[in-house]
């Protein structure tokens, strides 16, 4: 068993990958970012999925939406992007935005402040309101890049929705961890949610998309990214 | 106590004494004694059998009618199951004649006792009463639902108005609960013998997870005298409004296999219905039967309401007389292995043994030990022994055909795991065989009591360890059964997600006060300690999570009324209760088909041939940790893993004689705390070695020499290097999981220490730790402080650390989550799919820990793993006792004792915390096979 970080000299804390020509930053924290554009791409945040929950009777703890606006004001800070495009299904129901509390409502503000935000509306949030701040929008494309919610499978299309995780096994054990899929043409993001779930890149969902079950994987490890062939992933 | 070297499950005869060719001593003064607490019919019946009441079954007798609890501790073969029960037959049988009107048949106030006592002798029943009248019929119709031919009238003269236009005789008696349904549904089946041949007035039925809907209703209409049924069972009556009505008439609980219930979560879940029951029905007496247990007096704490400040108990009485065990220690003419589980030196001698033997029970360790020794066995089987294997991730059916074939007396031998430790009554069972460590005395005692039928002949068995160090153990244990010393843990301390289930049952009910329930469960042993401030927090859990922000409230699962009594919200919130109520959680099991091998394996399901045999359940964890291709053993046989598809793994005979991943675990259960001090006192008695096997004796000589056998109260840490890496060997003795955690641990600080460590392996005995840096050099130029190294402020900082991304930790708190109530493994309408699961205890573990480090979820989870999976408590018992007394060797190569658990290096499949190596391994293999 090795302890972690053991034997690590090389930290990869990004991975770049092409999509349709243009070269794309996956970031060890499970959001996307186009460099020459300065835009940063985060998908599935979920947010009051919590609460969502416990209108149902599960009484998840209520620190999602904190815990999620927290781990991407870290990331804003780092890359300073000049624009964030949220993914679609950034709220995890219909009325979640009306559950924020005052401070996630403030930190998400913060978040939009000296740049441009735009929502893109998935299906679990398809009608979000002005008042959030922002732009909100069914889809954006930028060149030859073309980011909505749900994947088509179209050349150059950033999507999410899937929430791709995959799984290595060697010896007996094995290692599950949320991924980027793509095979230089398209690419689907990982959710970013802290409580969102996800879904095996070796469904068929996923080979449909690529229409082979020829893709890459990028695990987001512990302190680095796995680029893996999803042909040897669970 | 004395007299009695041999504790082992109960048996589920019942029967009385046997007539014995030397009469006991106490025999005159006990039949006198008989007379004058067995009513005449009971004589009778036990004249009949030529049978006498044994002494303890008159003893029980004698603590009913003083209206006493008591704990029964009782080997196999000892009537244990009627002992039980008598009182509760003689009560029934004794119907007063009566009462003109109102009342039941128990008058309140007086119960039982003396002042029936001559009536009760004399028996009022001297013939038969008529049989019943149509309407009762009616009611004791339908299976599993066994009753006496016969019911007197005064029974049904009984009737009465319960106020909710039900009407019902004098309402249950007896309460019986069994871990095991099967044993429970057993036990009535053996009840109706004597009730039908006594002629008794006595309804008996079963309440199992089995029992219909519509039987379920009436039995809380018309309740039985006796209900035998589970813990689970017996929470969601008491859940139920009409609990008042059922229980007030209670006169007594029979708790069975006690000494194996109080050990888990079930316990602690049963002594709160418990308390319960002892404000519904405060004349209620209990009745506990066990197996020999360290601390008697401990277990019957159990069973009587305990009180602020006062340790309360009730009566012990200890059945004497069994004949001591022969125990004895393979002495193999094999080479002994140094490292391994799997016993195979001795497989002919096992095979010999089961052929010199009528019937051999033989136990292993884990479920792929039984599958390879059964294996094995199959393999070399050229007289065509009929030789079975159980386990608990078995086919039901195959388990049930197996037992059945084994009652019948068709089988030579059976390999098992402790799927058989407890449960019904097994044939005639000559000889156990006990593969590989024993674990713990008390264990092993019961696993050998297994093969003793008749209680005063002795029990044979045999012990087999698989390797020198279980040598070690098995010796010891011998000695301890020989001293009949006992090593059951203590009494548990009642966890807290268990609480927040009862708590949430409570207020499914009839709507309780905080201040009530509180005081209730109080009078529950393992919860006599607890606190106010817990109870609340648990109360505030339940009714909105227990979160500092308080955002939930109109989420509410319960709230107060009024007069501050908390009810359920709503009848979602009981539905949810009823469907995850109880304290087993399963760990995710995948059936395995067999299916026709298609080449290649690549993980998908297009070719291969769907449905297929079904050979059992596998542990989803395993099947994770596979890829296709791969072999393992189960289910008797090679198989080769081809693909996962839903909830089924379809796996193809494989050829190979060796499977490729070892599903070696290590088994449920470390190897006891008291086992351990005596393997360490044997190692530091020289003259004690002469008693082992010479090989073990040699390979001590030579540790000696080369370079030392640690002493008691000392850790030994040894220190040299190997091919390119260094490597740290220490000898705690305190268990695979203590050692684990140990392991995970030190090379956290080792590499804060820049010892550059690799990895660990951990096995009962030792913890091996190799890296790069030159630990020897180190510890001489005191660049590496061992003291330091080992000092229990390892359990301060670095262990929280370690806890934030334990894959261990986690799956306890999933446990907690589950049985708290927090989430439902089953939710109302169908169960969700394997690829509908919503969200991940994970992730929530993690939101949790961040934000609310000190919910009350998080310290449940934490007590658990003081005990469970990761030992904390033993580690730190160990760390204690170790300071100051730490001795270093620097060696130039690996010592005798230190080859065993080198040896398991890359042969043990050890759990593994996430880590990037394994990921960027599986990266290097694609770009090797890339650049090929």
């Amino acid at each position: 068993m090795n302890p972690r970080g053991a034997s690590l000299s090389v930290v990869d804390t990004q991975s770049a990958f092409e999509v349709a020509g243009v070269t794309m930053l996956a970031d060890l924290s499970g959001t996307l970012f186009w460099e020459e554009q300065r835009l940063l791409v985060v998908s599935d945040l979920h947010l009051e999925k919590g609460s969502s929950f416990a209108m149902r009777g599960v009484l998840l703890p209520p620190y999602d939406t904190a815990a999620t606006l927290g781990r991407l004001a870290a990331v804003v800070a780092r890359l300073d992007p000049r624009m964030v495009i949220a993914l679609g299904d950034s709220f995890h129901d219909r009325r979640a935005h009306q559950r924020l509390s005052a401070q996630d409502r403030d930190a998400i503000a913060a978040l939009q402040a000296r740049r441009e935000w735009i929502w893109i509306s998935g299906n679990h949030d398809p009608a979000l309101p002005s008042t959030l701040g922002g732009m909100v929008a069914t889809e954006v494309a930028i060149g030859r890049i073309r980011f909505r919610h749900e994947p088509t499978g179209a050349i150059g299309e950033i999507a999410g929705h899937l929430h791709p995780k995959a799984r290595v096994s060697t010896r007996g054990r094995a290692v599950e961890r949320r991924c980027f899929a793509s095979d230089g043409e398209r690419a689907v993001m990982p959710a970013f949610g802290a409580y969102a779930g996800g879904l095996s890149i070796r469904d068929e969902a996923f080979a449909k998309l690529f229409g082979t079950a020829t893709f890459t994987a990028h695990l987001l490890g512990d302190t680095r990214l796995h680029t893996i062939a999803a042909s040897r992933c669970y | 106590m004395s007299g009695i070297s041999c504790r082992n499950a109960p048996t589920r005869k019942l029967s009385g004494r046997a007539p014995s060719p030397v009469p006991p001593l106490a025999q005159p003064a006990a039949s006198t004694e008989a007379e004058a607490l067995l009513p005449v019919r009971f004589q009778k019946w036990f004249a009949a059998r030529g049978w006498s009441p044994r002494e303890h079954q008159l003893a029980l007798l004698a603590k009913a009618r003083e209206n006493r609890s008591a704990l029964l501790i009782a080997p196999t073969g000892a009537g244990k199951t009627l002992a039980g029960f008598l009182p509760t037959l003689v009560e029934l049988s004794a119907v007063p004649h009566l009462p003109l009107k109102g009342g039941g048949r128990h008058p309140k106030g007086g119960g039982w006792g003396a002042a029936t006592g001559t009536e009760q002798a004399a028996d009022p029943h001297p013939n038969p009463p008529p049989f019943r009248g149509r309407e009762n019929d009616q009611l004791a119709s339908g299976e599993g639902a066994s009753s006496s031919a016969v019911r007197s009238d005064h029974a049904r003269s009984n009737l009465i108005s319960t106020g909710r236009s039900v009407k019902r005789t004098g309402g249950l008696h007896t309460l019986y609960i069994s871990p095991l349904k099967a044993l429970a549904v057993d036990i009535a089946r053996n009840l109706e013998a004597p009730v039908a041949e006594m002629g008794l007035p006595i309804k008996i039925e079963t309440r199992t997870g089995d029992t219909p809907v519509s039987r379920r209703q009436r039995q809380r209409r018309y309740p039985p005298d006796i209900l035998l049924t589970t813990p689970e069972q017996l929470a969601l009556l008491l859940s139920s409004d009409d609990a008042p009505f059922l229980f007030s008439s209670l006169k007594r609980i029979v708790l069975d296999e006690l000494h194996a219930l109080v050990t888990s979560k079930r316990g602690d879940l049963l002594s709160l219905g418990l308390a319960r029951l002892w404000r519904l029905a405060p004349e209620m007496r209990a009745i506990g039967l066990s197996a020999t247990v360290a601390e008697p007096e401990q277990l019957a704490r159990f069973l009587v309401p305990q009180q602020p400040a006062a340790q309360i108990a009730a009566d012990v009485v200890i059945a004497g007389g069994a004949a001591p065990p022969i125990v004895e220690m393979l002495d193999t003419r094999e080479r002994l292995p140094w490292a391994g589980h799997t016993a195979r030196h001795a497989l002919g001698e096992i095979y010999e043994l089961i052929r010199q033997n009528k019937t051999t029970l033989v136990f292993v360790n884990t479920r792929s030990q039984a599958e390879m020794l059964f294996q094995d066995l199959w393999r070399m089987n050229d007289d065509g022994l009929a030789i079975a294997l159980h386990h608990g991730s078995l086919d039901v059916a195959q388990r049930r055909k197996v037992e059945d074939a084994m009652a019948a007396g068709r089988l030579r031998g059976v390999v098992c795991t402790s799927s058989l430790d407890l449960g019904v009554d097994w044939g005639d069972v000559d000889l156990v065989i006990n593969i590989g460590a024993p674990k713990g005395s008390s264990r092993l005692m019961q696993r050998i009591g297994r093969a003793n039928h008749r209680f005063d002949e002795a029990s044979r068995a045999v012990l087999v360890p698989a390797n020198r160090f279980e040598v070690l153990e098995c010796r010891v244990a011998i000695d301890a059964i020989a001293e009949n010393a006992q090593d059951t843990p203590p009494l548990r301390s009642g966890a807290l997600d268990v609480l927040a289930q009862h708590v949430l049952g409570c207020a499914c009910g009839e709507p309780f006060l905080a201040d009530e329930l509180y005081e209730e469960v109080l009078t529950s042993a393992p919860y006599a300690a607890l606190t106010r401030a817990d109870f609340d927090d648990i109360v505030d859990f339940v009714a909105t999570g227990g979160y500092a922000l308080k955002t939930y409230e109109r989420f509410a699962r319960i709230k107060q009324d009024k007069q501050g009594r908390w009810r359920v919200a709503n009848p979602r919130v009981r539905q949810s209760y009823r469907l995850n109520v109880g304290t087993i959680v399963e760990e995710t099991m995948l059936k395995v088909r067999l299916v026709r091998s298609r080449a290649g394996g690549t993980g998908s399901t297009g070719a291969l041939g769907r449905g297929g045999r079904v050979l059992g359940e596998i542990e989803e964890v395993f099947i994770e940790g596979l890829v296709p291709g791969d072999t393992f053993v189960f289910g008797g046989e090679v198989v080769r893993y081809e693909a996962l598809v839903e909830d089924h793994v379809y796996v193809s005979r494989a050829n190979d004689r060796d499977a490729k991943v070892p599903s070696y675990m290590g088994g449920k259960f470390p190897l006891s705390t008291y086992l351990a001090e005596r393997v360490r006192k044997l190692l530091d008695d020289r003259r004690a070695w002469n008693a082992l096997p010479d090989q073990v004796h040699e390979w001590l000589s030579l540790q000696k020499d080369f370079s030392r056998v640690p002493a008691v109260r000392e850790l030994l840490v040894e220190t040299f290097p190997r091919g390119n890496k260094h490597y740290l060997v220490c000898y705690p003795f305190e268990g695979r999981l203590a050692h684990q955690t140990l392991g995970m641990l030190l090379t956290r600080r080792m590499e804060r220490a820049r010892t550059r460590p690799l990895g660990f392996i951990a096995n009962e005995y030792a913890v091996a730790i190799w890296g790069l840096g030159d630990l020897s050099f180190m510890i001489r130029h005191g660049q590496l402080d061992l003291n330091a190294l080992f000092n229990p402020d390892m359990l301060g900082d670095d262990l929280e650390a370690w806890l934030a991304e334990s894959a261990l930790m986690k799956r306890t708190f999933r446990n907690c989550a589950i049985i708290s109530g927090l989430i439902a493994r089953r939710h109302t309408g169908e169960e969700k799919s394997r690829r509908q699961v919503l969200f991940s205890t994970d992730l929530v573990y993690d939101v949790l820990r961040k934000h609310q480090a000190d919910h009350v979820l998080l310290r449940a989870a934490r007590a658990d793993a003081a005990t469970g999976l990761l030992d904390l408590r033993r580690l730190g018992d160990m760390l204690t006792r170790i300071q100051g007394r730490i001795t270093h060797r620097e060696l130039e190569h690996v010592s005798p004792l230190a080859v065993p658990v080198m040896l398991e290096i890359g042969r043990e499949s050890v759990y593994g915390e996430a880590s990037d190596e394994l990921l960027a391994e599986a990266a290097d293999e694609l770009i090797k096979e890339a650049m090929s």
